[in-house]
């Protein structure tokens, strides 16, 4: 008997929620960055179990896809993140407020 | 069985190397965890009959975009949460309540949900992918590229050093 | 020729442009040649136009000059139209209007380069404002000229506006003006609703077609149109605004308070003549408006000091008689009427100027006296001016006055329309008028001319005659006071011999209500005689109350005698007292409450709360802009948490 899809998809779930924790509480830059990817990874795996469920191939395209724009994505978070710990010496969300009324 | 005693192994691994990914004040301890989590989630795609999207999540996100992370961690040499500013409490409590509800929700509806048992399994091997890649889905997989290209760009001139 | 009609109006247009687009900066040379040339050059046109148009037996000749309005069915174009009517009206327009030109150069010599530039540009303007109103071929385009006319009068009285009573009797005339202007514009939608048109040959060709279809409508156009009428032409009671416009230079007085501007009334009057000749009730309002009008401004007339305003009000008074005789449904006689006026009251205005201009500026007659000797041309030109004023033969006004009088009196003989006892007592008011005319006319000479100089020996010194350029003009306008009668000799009084070129010229398109039964040739002569008579008898009690030993004696008495009567004719019958009391302030203290109760309060307060209540909730809702990346990733999930529960539940 193989394993039904709404098992994966409580999995993802979880792995969802922790991501957007992580995203919401977390100071630190990097963490943030890790938190989405962690989200990210959590919608791909439901993607997955889904396609299984329709017996559809096109899910694993798309999940290559959210593979490449993650990938994309992450390359340009930590460039930023380069440039504003460059910029201020730190990687605190918090502290960057300049634009802030 | 053998797929079942599996998953259920990946899956408690998984969720708790992610608490662990978000929670570790050490950086790298969190890059780490969090490259568990991926692999977890690569032997799940196997267990869903997606072969290829397996083998690219080690290659691709545990091989390079963790290492990427774990790059930038030593680079910056910032290793420990940064000292306490702002304190945010609310910010906190609320995050992990909203995170709570989410998690809880969600296994409420899906715990509730019979669904049929799947299609069948459609084996995603890399020639099956490939041709859907390079057909039906050619110009957002040409797209995809371009994409790539503007984030490499973006990242240089983001980092690059003002004279 | 006829093709550069177009050049008349737009030639004192393009003078005014210039004058005002060189922001009035030019020397005084410069502006008399822009100002006075283009008029120059837009009467030579007018002259070459007329030759040319002599020839072509009155045939109406119109040039679509642009589309100006296409919208649904609505189309006007502006298109100026010649046909007798405005031949009439152009030549002696651009003739009295580029004369004043020449006298304005030496009126207005004194004043700054500056204020002399803006009198030229304003003096332009108005000319091409009464060109379009006289040449346009529908309402719409009179209508331009209309209100161009309105906004040059309104200028010019208040050229001095530094000067506060200047300037209020600027306002004055223009909100006087609006009054009828209302009128005039709805009479416009009336007459587009009714005949789809406003194009004068076609409501003419729609009424000639099916007058039984139009009867309606014709009473209330008319009626409307000479509200309009009303307002620019001073008739009561809206003259109010013309006495007060006299605070302008002299000049403007003469051009637009007398010989032009006022006239577009009796103007679209006759023009409109195919709508009035149909509607008994609408000939009949104009001709008593007019006669009362008459004799009521010549009874105030009787007790003004100013030179100036016993000309206008014998401006209000004449104009009154041009209505009379539109309304006994002589229109030709009401435009030959307008066309001698132009010139005698042109030239009396011109030299109430020069008057005024010899005395430096004083305009109270009682400080006059004695002036025949130093400015004797002035003088002779006043004189000739006042004789045909009066209806003295054989001076231009006598012929145009004799033959308002005997067509009236021909209205109420021949039973008008049935409104024939109605028509013989506007004839008494008429003649009445004729008699105080001559009297207060005659006092205005005696007053001045005659007697013993009554200011002070230094003005008696300085007194002067005016430059060439201003005298020039006055014996131009003499001249033709005294001659331009000739054009419309009544058949009376050649005996029955048909010698009226002019009504044989306006015949084709304001044609004579003719009555059944025309009087005798005899009753004919007896009315001439009797206004001659009139006239001379008002001449003569002047001359026992104003001139020699006894001047002023009995005037004096009958002061002391009728105290009551005295004060109300010396302070106009208290109608503008009146007006004030009955309809300004009552308005004026509307306004307020609009101002400081609606306004100030609903308004202001309605639109200072909403603005003060979104300051508030921007004041409170601005604390949920933190600025913070993570706070503002808490809203996304909780929002999109939300989402799904809305969702699924």
């Amino acid at each position: 008997m193989t394993v039904p899809t709404t098992h994966f998809v409580i999995f993802a779930a979880l792995l969802f929620a922790i991501g957007a924790a992580g995203v919401l509480v977390r100071r630190s830059g990097i963490s943030i960055l890790l938190g989405i990817e962690l989200m990210l990874n959590a919608a791909n795996l439901a993607l997955v179990a889904f396609g299984r469920q329709h017996g559809q191939l096109d899910a694993q395209v798309f999940v290559f896809f959210v593979m490449a724009v993650a990938a994309a994505e992450v390359a340009v978070g930590l460039a930023l993140l380069v440039a504003i710990f460059r910029k201020q010496r730190s990687i605190d969300v918090d502290r960057l407020n300049v634009m802030r009324w | 069985m053998m797929g079942t005693a599996v998953f259920y192994l990946v899956a408690v691994v998984g969720v708790v190397s992610a608490l662990a990914a978000i929670s570790h004040k050490n950086p790298v301890v969190n890059v780490l965890s969090l490259v568990v989590t991926l692999f977890c989630i690569a032997v799940s795609y196997a267990l869903l009959g997606a072969e290829f999207l397996a083998a690219a999540q080690i290659l691709v996100y545990a091989g390079a975009i963790l290492v990427l992370f774990l790059f930038v961690v030593m680079l910056l040499g910032a290793p420990e949460e940064p000292p306490a500013g702002e304190r945010r409490p609310f910010q906190r409590v609320a995050g992990l309540a909203l995170a709570g509800i989410a998690a809880a929700g969600s296994i409420a509806v899906l715990a509730g949900i019979r669904a049929a048992a799947p299609a069948g399994a459609v084996r995603g091997t890399a020639e099956a992918l490939g041709r859907l890649l390079v057909g039906p889905y050619l110009f957002a997989f040409e797209f995809i590229s371009v994409l790539l290209l503007a984030a490499l760009v973006g990242a240089l001139m983001l980092v690059k050093r003002k004279h | 020729m006829l093709d550069l009609l177009w050049l008349v109006p737009a030639l004192p247009l393009a003078g005014a442009l210039v004058l005002l687009g060189g922001g009035l900066r030019f020397g005084k040379r410069t502006t008399t040649a822009v100002g006075v040339g283009s008029v120059g050059l837009a009467l030579a046109a007018v002259a070459a136009i007329l030759v040319q148009y002599a020839g072509m037996h009155g045939e109406t000749v119109a040039r679509h000059v642009f589309n100006w309005i296409s919208a649904g069915d609505v189309t006007v174009d502006f298109a100026l139209r010649l046909d007798p009517l405005s031949a009439v009206m152009l030549s002696f327009v651009t003739l009295v209007g580029f004369v004043i030109h020449v006298y304005s150069i030496g009126y207005m010599h004194t004043e700054g380069d500056r204020a002399y530039a803006r009198f030229f540009a304003y003096l332009n303007l108005f000319m091409f404002a009464m060109l379009t109103l006289v040449l346009g071929a529908n309402l719409v385009v009179m209508f331009i000229g209309w209100e161009g006319v309105g906004l040059c009068s309104y200028l010019l009285i208040g050229f001095y506006f530094d000067k506060e009573y200047c300037a209020a009797a600027g306002i004055k005339a223009f909100v006087v003006n609006r009054i009828g202007d209302f009128g005039f514009l709805l009479a416009i939608f009336w007459a587009f609703k009714v005949f789809g048109t406003v194009d004068f040959s076609g409501m003419a060709a729609a009424l000639a077609a099916d007058p039984a279809r139009y009867a309606a409508a014709v009473t209330p156009i008319a009626l409307l149109l000479f509200v309009g009428a009303v307002g620019k032409s001073a008739q009561l009671p809206l003259y109010v605004w013309l006495p007060d416009a006299m605070a302008g230079p002299t000049p403007v007085s003469a051009l637009i308070h007398a010989a032009t501007m006022v006239t577009a009334g009796v103007y679209v009057v006759v023009r409109c003549n195919f709508i009035y000749r149909l509607s008994p009730t609408a000939l009949l309002v104009v001709a008593a408006v007019g006669g009362v009008t008459a004799l009521f401004a010549a009874t105030i007339g009787l007790a003004q000091n100013d030179i100036k305003k016993v000309l206008a009000y014998s401006t209000v008074s004449q104009l009154g008689y041009m209505f009379l005789a539109a309304g006994a449904g002589a229109f030709a006689g009401g435009i030959f009427h307008v066309f001698t006026h132009a010139f005698f009251k042109a030239c009396l205005f011109l030299g109430a100027g020069s008057v005024i201009h010899a005395c430096s500026g004083e305009q109270d007659m009682r400080k006059m006296g004695g002036l025949a000797r130093k400015i004797p041309v002035t003088y002779w030109t006043f004189m000739v001016a006042t004789l045909a004023l009066c209806g003295i033969p054989p001076f231009a006004g006598f012929f145009s006055k004799d033959e308002i009088l005997g067509r009236v009196f021909a209205a109420g003989a021949g039973n008008l329309n049935g409104f024939g006892a109605s028509y013989l007592v506007l004839w008494v008011l008429g003649l009445a008028a004729a008699f105080l005319t001559a009297f207060y006319m005659f006092r205005a000479v005696y007053m001045t001319f005659h007697g013993e100089f009554r200011g002070t020996p230094e003005q008696w010194h300085h007194v002067h005659e005016s430059p060439g350029s201003m005298t020039w003009p006055l014996k131009i306008l003499a001249v033709g006071s005294a001659v331009v009668g000739l054009l419309g000799v009544g058949r009376a009084i050649t005996f029955g011999t048909d010698l009226n070129w002019f009504e044989g010229f306006l015949h084709r398109v304001a044609p004579t209500v003719e009555v059944e039964h025309a009087p005798s040739l005899g009753t004919e002569w007896v009315l001439i005689l009797l206004s001659v008579a009139v006239a001379v008898a008002g001449i003569l009690l002047a001359r026992r109350f104003y001139f020699g030993a006894e001047a002023f004696v009995a005037p004096r008495r009958i002061a002391e005698r009728a105290p009551v009567l005295y004060a109300a004719v010396a302070n106009k019958y208290y109608v503008d007292e009146a007006y004030d009391r009955a309809i300004v302030r009552p308005l004026g203290k509307l306004a307020h409450f609009s101002w400081k109760g609606i306004d100030t309060i609903a308004i202001d307060g309605t639109l200072n709360a909403s603005a003060f209540f979104t300051e508030i909730a921007g004041d409170l809702l601005r604390f949920l802009q933190t600025g913070n990346v993570r706070n503002y990733a808490l809203f996304v999930l909780g929002g999109a948490l939300a989402a799904a529960a809305w969702l699924l539940l």
